[in-house]
């Protein structure tokens, strides 16, 4: 950690574990405000009926969980860890541009803000109740979101917290993908990178490419809801559906964003406790890369009740079932890394492995979507609620826990309690079930997605009921999650550079590492440096010490001034004002200029 | 845009930081342009009410406009290439011509837009106006950019802290230069000359 | 198969404590095209739990056999082996192969069209009611579709306003109603009875509320259901509450919205010319009974949040809400 302490030396940070702490606490608190948004709609649904929530502030409640939980949790979450290991995963100081990373968090900080704002300010828009949160579901479809159908500042809020989330996702793609490719330590090949940071790789190059496909179509809604466009109203010959392929071209890509990530964190985790390698590092490398590619073929499965037309809907359905091959044989290659190994079941093995399990469900349940006939049984009814969740929880939740496990000790010197990590993951496992495996069966039975409330004839309360309790599970076991962070900050056991016996460069430097990580900047022979295998012993490692006073950026000022400059433009639209949307350009482009012309020495 | 000291890094694959970043920018910026000109094929021919485009578009006005900006890339190059050589002088007379016949690229297009305005086309008239406003005005946006770019660079050049040791930054800005440029041509292409 | 996997799950739902008819059960289908697709989703469900259960038994097998014991010898550090990976790489996919050719065969067969004696109804999505036009009967109705046994039926699909889904599970997979696009499903019906379903897109406020049914009738008992509803509105006898009803009725805010053939030409409700005859009001939410009715009437919006059929103003008095009952059930 540096030694600069207090405010401004958070608020000045331009050091990638700082950074990288800042995206992990501001998206832990997002992803507990998801979850209590979750548990408010579980309650309303726990009975058919029910009068836990008015219909308009539930479907608020949803919109924003899963608004939330995708932007504001899951993938700052992923981007906490981009921050702090992947630097010191390929062995470099930071990241390429440490001021764009500094903007990239305060940017994700000021849209959830925006975002959630929403929650409190209805009386500034006259919208007689306090939560004009947005209430178009979390995939905005127009054209229920035009504001014919939709007058209040809901979808507003929606349409511009996501774009200025958007910013800060495409500033910190270009940073990562310059720095895996061109800040390596000597001898760190690229098929010498832990699978983490290669995963982190080609999720930005996802993010850089899928983003900017959302943000034209958001371009659109907010131009049909300001200046009277009309690009998808069909009175003008325009079409709802273009708003459709537009967020799945974009949707499909973001959900490869958001496993990919966990993806990795597994693949590094699960040979470090069984102490083999992983079983086929090639094939799980080049399998995430084509899954990144192969990503982009698939968007109108999202689309089979559409009537897209028998052919569209045939190749759509064949480039789904395609992308399950290369999905699927990593399951393979993970098995066969447990297999014949010497399993030390920590709590980040016990996540790694969870995740397993559940993305085999959720991988399941998502072929049985790929076809299309089987799939209008399916689409928009509870039974896709319980894929999503297999995948995003089961897998990604699941993924990014172990990670937390995995690399806590490194990020905050000392170790979480592995007693109450057991039951964390034992109550979650248990609530995760319970919330979500009868799903499959309520979808089946007809409920749809998306409704405040059911009637007792469809014969689903009870199996609703089970639900709602196993989703209350689910927030005791994050309450252990965070009495275990609470108990462990002061007296935890204090971490020494390596708790776990792992074999990449991140364990062999101090938790927490010093403020410029290696004393020495290593040279890599191989693909796991720190273990001995048949072919090399460990390598040394970095000296306590360096020899050599290092030189590291001091902060800076202008990320969080720029930063600022977003959600005040962003105010303009909302409060009907072009003069802000001036003041807040022109803050943006104050704060650039102070920064491109700054001293700052990486 | 630091100064002298770190362009010097080593890096993995032997290509500036901020040249690669850029890349990736411009990689980007493809997609950005690729889903507006998409929508405006998708959309094309299918605008209920009028103004159409062979009843408004000015191609012989808009090729002048076309011919400028793309002499304004020759310029860029010349200025990258006088700052390479350290020859100031030159340097800062092409940057200004470029960042000059970028403002004349944009003026081009608000007599055009005023002209379509008055011959009632606007963004909101029809799929038409819409598609072709937000298209061309994003386009437009990113020229100004440029020229607001092209500008602190001359102006830095006049203040006497523009050289050779910054011609990575000067290099940048070309290729965003070029890249806006080649964008304009497939405009052009696509909306204009093809009908 | 199919028996044994709906055994089951009746087995594993009745132990959950929820037996019962399930009314909008996918699992349980009345129609040639939810047959196709049960086919279809239950030999895709038992690939699906077949490598479930290798794959889960491996992972367990795996826990199990290598945990980490004192004294064992370190692991040997396998990176890879080619062969079990092209292995394990091919057998997912010919799986896939036998879950893709079914499912080319399905969606072809299921694309919508329906054979030109089939029974032609256009169905037109709003906030949030159905409204079923059958073309060439001239007839028009609304949130309840009787269909004839056994015949072949063609639904049009489209929306007057936001994107809907209409959908009967028993009788079929959805179909999204989307404003200046005609979507079509076509099923034929094979087993008499009443079948309840609902939007399925999100659509706004009262999406939860938007509820259909489709009765599946006789061919005789079709063709009386539609003698009656293209007949004239059943006209009340004098000096009845119904009349009065009739008269409280062409002097107030209904006339805009609804029509009644004869009576009123609003187009932005539901018809109401033959609401007697239908089981439910409000889009399927309640029984056609006097009480709800004269809920409804009195406060919709208190029923469906953000219904367009707000509280007159000024509000109608009791004695005239009873009336009005009166005259719409007598609509028959």
């Amino acid at each position: 950690m540096s030694e600069a302490r207090g405010l401004k030396s958070w608020l000045t940070t331009t050091d990638h574990k700082r950074i990288g702490l800042l995206y992990f606490w501001t998206a832990f608190i997002f992803f507990l405000i998801g979850g209590v948004e979750a548990l408010l709609i579980r309650a309303q649904l726990a009975q058919p009926n029910g009068h836990v929530v008015s219909a308009e502030t539930y479907n608020q409640l949803f919109t924003m969980h899963g608004t939330t939980m995708v932007f504001l949790a899951l993938m700052p979450l992923s981007a906490s860890f981009f921050n702090y290991i992947v630097p010191l995963q390929i062995g470099a100081r930071d990241v390429a541009f440490p001021r764009l990373n500094a903007f990239s968090y305060w940017v994700f900080l000021s849209g959830g803000l925006l975002l959630n704002a929403s929650w409190v300010t209805g009386p500034l828009f006259h919208a007689g109740m306090l939560n004009v949160a947005p209430d178009g579901g979390w995939f905005g479809y127009a054209n229920l979101t035009e504001r014919q159908f939709s007058p209040g500042p809901n979808i507003d809020f929606w349409l511009l917290g996501l774009q200025v989330l958007g910013i800060s996702s495409l500033a910190a793609g270009f940073n990562f993908i310059v720095t895996i490719l061109n800040l390596r330590a000597p001898g760190m090949k690229m098929m010498r990178l832990p699978v983490f940071t290669w995963m982190t790789l080609v999720t930005q190059f996802l993010v850089i490419t899928a983003f900017p496909v959302i943000t034209v179509g958001l371009v659109f809604l907010m131009f049909d809801r300001f200046f009277g466009t009309h690009f998808y109203v069909h009175e003008a010959g325009a079409t709802p559906l273009l708003w459709q392929h537009l967020f799945w071209l974009f949707g499909h890509p973001e959900v490869y964003i958001l496993i990919l990530p966990a993806m990795g964190i597994v693949s590094d985790v699960l040979p470090t406790f069984s102490r083999k390698p992983l079983f086929g590092y090639p094939v799980v490398v080049y399998s995430g890369i084509l899954i990144g590619f192969m990503g982009w073929g698939v968007w109108s499965h999202h689309m089979f009740s559409v009537g897209l037309g028998p052919i569209a809907d045939s190749v759509f359905a064949a480039t789904t079932m395609l992308i399950a091959v290369p999905t699927g044989v990593k399951i393979f290659n993970w098995i066969a890394t447990l297999w014949g190994g010497a399993i030390r079941g920590t709590t980040a093995l016990h996540f790694a492995v969870g995740f397993i399990a559940m993305f085999v469900i959720g991988g399941l349940s998502g072929v049985t979507h790929a076809s299309p006939p089987a799939d209008l049984q399916q689409t928009d009814t509870y039974y896709v609620v319980a894929h999503i969740h297999y995948v995003l929880f089961g897998g990604t939740i699941f993924g990014l826990f172990a990670g937390i496990y995995y690399w806590w000790p490194k990020m905050t010197g000392r170790l979480l309690s592995e007693r109450l990590g057991k039951w964390h993951f034992w109550l979650q496992f248990v609530g995760m079930n319970l919330a979500f495996f009868p799903m499959h069966f309520i979808g089946l039975l007809g409920m749809p997605r998306r409704i405040y409330t059911y009637g007792p004839d469809l014969g689903v309360s009870t199996l609703n009921l089970v639900s709602t309790v196993g989703a209350f599970l689910i927030a005791v076991s994050i309450l252990v999650l965070v009495y275990n962070f609470v108990r462990t900050r002061r007296r935890g056991q204090r971490a020494p550079n390596d708790p776990w016996g792992g074999a990449t460069l991140e364990w062999s430097i101090p938790s927490p590492p010093p403020v410029y990580n290696f004393s020495v900047i290593p040279t890599v022979a191989n693909r796991l440096p720190r273990w001995r295998t048949e072919h090399h012993g460990p390598m040394t490692d970095p000296p306590a010490l360096p020899p050599a006073p290092i030189h590291v950026p001091g902060g800076s000022w202008w990320p969080v001034v720029a930063a600022l400059g977003l959600p005040v433009m962003a105010l303009a639209p909302l409060t009907h004002t072009l003069w802000v949307a001036f003041l807040g350009a022109a803050v943006l482009l104050f704060g650039i200029y102070r920064w491109a012309f700054e001293p700052f020495e990486v | 845009m630091t100064h002298a000291g770190a362009t010097t890094h080593h890096t993995s694959l032997g290509l500036d930081n901020r040249k690669m970043a850029f890349w990736a920018f411009i990689g980007s910026e493809c997609l950005l342009f690729t889903s507006l000109i998409s929508t405006y094929l998708v959309y094309k021919g299918r605008s209920v009410v009028g103004p159409y485009p062979h009843e408004i578009l000015n191609i012989p006005f808009t090729s002048v406009s076309t011919f400028d900006l793309l002499m304004s890339s020759l310029m860029m190059v010349l200025a990258l290439a006088a700052v390479q050589r350290g020859d100031m002088k030159w340097g800062k007379i092409w940057l200004f011509s470029t960042a000059l016949l970028g403002l004349v690229f944009l003026g081009g297009q608000v007599i055009e837009f005023t002209e379509f305005v008055h011959q009632g086309l606007t963004i909101g008239t029809n799929l038409f106006g819409c598609t072709f406003f937000v298209l061309t005005g994003t386009h437009g946006a990113h020229v100004a950019v440029g020229v607001l770019w092209l500008l602190t660079l001359w102006v830095r050049a006049l203040q006497g802290k523009l050289g050779p040791a910054n011609a990575m930054t000067v290099e940048i800005t070309g290729l965003y230069w070029h890249f806006v440029d080649v964008v304009w041509i497939i405009i052009f292409t696509v909306v204009y000359l093809i009908q | 198969m199919p028996r044994i996997r709906l055994w089951l799950l009746t087995a594993a739902l009745a132990i959950s404590g929820c037996g019962g008819p399930f009314p909008q059960s996918t699992l349980h289908p009345r129609s040639d095209f939810a047959r196709a697709t049960d086919v279809l989703f239950t030999n895709i469900f038992w690939w699906a739990a077949a490598v479930f259960v290798v794959v889960e038994l491996l992972l367990v097998v795996a826990l199990v056999r290598f945990r980490h014991r004192e004294g064992r010898p370190a692991p040997r550090p396998t990176h890879g082996h080619t062969l079990m990976e092209i292995a394990w790489t091919l057998a997912p996919a010919a799986i896939l192969v036998f879950v893709a050719v079914p499912t080319v065969r399905t969606i072809f067969a299921t694309a919508g069209e329906a054979p030109a004696d089939a029974v032609k109804v256009d169905v037109i999505g709003h906030q949030w009611w159905w409204e079923f036009r059958y073309q060439e009967l001239g007839l028009v109705t609304a949130n309840e579709l009787h269909v004839p046994l056994g015949r072949a039926v063609q639904l049009s699909i489209t929306s007057a306003d936001v994107i809907h889904s209409f959908w009967i599970p028993r009788l079929g997979g959805k179909r999204d109603a989307i404003p200046g696009h005609v979507t079509r499903i076509a099923f034929r019906p094979d087993q008499l009875g009443d079948y309840t379903g609902q939007c399925a897109e999100f659509c706004g406020v009262s999406h939860a509320n938007m509820r259909l049914r489709v009765v599946v009738d006789s061919d005789s008992g079709f063709g009386r259901w539609a003698t009656v509803q293209l007949a004239g509105p059943a006209a009340p006898a004098p000096g009845t509450l119904a009349e009065r009803g009739k008269a409280v009725y062409a002097r107030s805010a209904c006339i805009g919205c609804h029509t009644i053939q004869g009576v009123s030409p609003g187009v932005i409700g539901p018809n109401l010319t033959h609401v007697g005859t239908r089981t439910t009001i409000a889009s399927g939410l309640f029984p056609n009974d006097s009480a709800y009715l004269a809920r409804w009437i009195a406060d919709a919006p208190s029923l469906k949040p953000g219904s367009l059929m707000t509280r007159m103003q000024p509000p109608l008095t009791d004695a005239d809400i009873a009336a009005l009952v009166a005259y719409l059930e007598s609509l028959k």
